[in-house]
């Protein structure tokens, strides 16, 4: 009777750990908040965001045709500003047609090579970077709400596994600094809470645009862990994590980040 | 994705400096840089940029491996009469670009 009730409880303590948040949502701040003043500048005018760039090639590209079936996105999705409108904040997604849970750029990649019949963008590639850029740049003030119920909770679970993990020579987890020592400082910077609202960003180190995937790749090497390929799996995870702990935070993607 | 991005005021005011912002997409290699295999990547940074009002010179920047990638340069210019503004830029791999925007004088 006491084991069963011992085991009970230990199920609940699961039970109540699965929902439970790290930084609570009420705590939630978002990069910016750890940023300098001149790349809060940059960001908020869209006349000084290097990103906008991206924005801009991305509208151009978004009514372009393309591929074999000699389609533009806008001859399927119409007006982006309408028709695209929240589409990134609820990304990445489990999408049915693919049996797997993709971000916001294997979503569009799909469409290519399904729907337009076209080569598929490689990833971190300038034209990919500006139609996702431009995609997200519709969603912008939208709380981030992705679903992780359901066929996503498998790769939830992976997410989290992974961003709580140590890793790497530095043996580290994602988690220690941006869940148990964010706003402290790491030699120059201002730990952040390590939120994906900002991306695709332009990164000054970069010196130009990149996805998450590659923010989350930097963080990697970072701490010397491997980092896998971009497209992986893994990373998609790590996304869709990061998505669920931002949960309510307005995205402000394109972003611009130091 | 040889793009700019230009602003200035919808309508200016007679002979009062009004602001000119512009932002173009250029990679400004430094020419410090190794690739992967430590090659060294040449340098390729927008050499001159030039502003003209119809026609006449009215700004002109030499830029240098110091300058960001991306590079973005705001200035202020004095307008009479209703026109064009034109910039040109060349870079060190010799590529040029040209943009144009009316201006409207009230």
């Amino acid at each position: 009777m006491l084991r069963a009730l011992v085991i009970l409880t230990a199920l609940h303590a699961v039970a109540a750990m699965a929902q439970e948040r790290p930084i609570p949502l009420s705590a939630l701040q978002s990069g910016l908040a750890f940023a300098g003043g001149d790349v809060r500048a940059m960001q908020s005018d869209e006349t000084a965001s290097p990103a906008m760039l991206w924005v801009g090639r991305g509208e151009q590209l978004w009514n372009a045709s393309a591929g074999a079936a000699d389609r533009s996105c806008g001859s399927c999705h119409g007006d982006a500003r309408v028709s695209m409108r929240g589409v990134a904040a609820r990304h990445p997604a489990y999408v049915a047609a693919l049996g797997e849970v993709a971000d916001l750029e294997a979503r569009i990649q799909a469409c290519r090579t399904r729907r337009q019949e076209a080569a598929a963008l490689p990833r971190e590639s300038d034209d990919l970077l500006a139609l996702t850029a431009w995609i997200a740049y519709q969603s912008r003030g939208v709380p981030i709400a992705v679903a992780i119920d359901g066929p996503a909770r498998a790769a939830f679970e992976r997410g989290r596994a992974f961003y709580t993990e140590r890793q790497g020579q530095m043996n580290l987890a994602c988690s220690q600094c941006h869940d148990q020592n964010w706003g402290k400082r790491l030699l120059a910077e201002t730990i952040s809470q390590g939120h994906p609202g900002a991306f695709p960003a332009y990164r000054l180190e970069w010196q130009g645009m990149g996805s998450l995937q590659r923010r989350i790749r930097a963080c990697l090497f970072g701490v010397r862990a491997q980092m896998p390929p971009p497209g992986a799996r893994e990373l998609t995870d790590v996304e869709l994590y990061l998505g669920w702990r931002a949960q309510g935070l307005p995205l402000e993607a394109p972003g611009v980040r130091r | 994705m040889a793009d700019a991005r230009i602003s200035i005021p919808a309508t200016v005011p007679r002979g009062a400096p009004f602001e000119v912002r512009i932002q173009i997409r250029h990679p400004m290699e430094t020419g410090y840089r190794t690739d992967d295999v430590g090659k060294s990547i040449p340098r390729n940074v927008i050499r001159a940029f030039a502003c003209r009002y119809n026609g006449e010179s009215v700004f002109a920047a030499r830029l240098s491996s110091g300058i960001a990638a991306n590079p973005y340069l705001r200035f202020f210019v004095t307008a009479r009469a209703s026109g064009e503004l034109t910039f040109e830029w060349v870079d060190d791999a010799g590529a040029r670009a040209a943009e144009r925007v009316a201006v409207t004088v009230v």
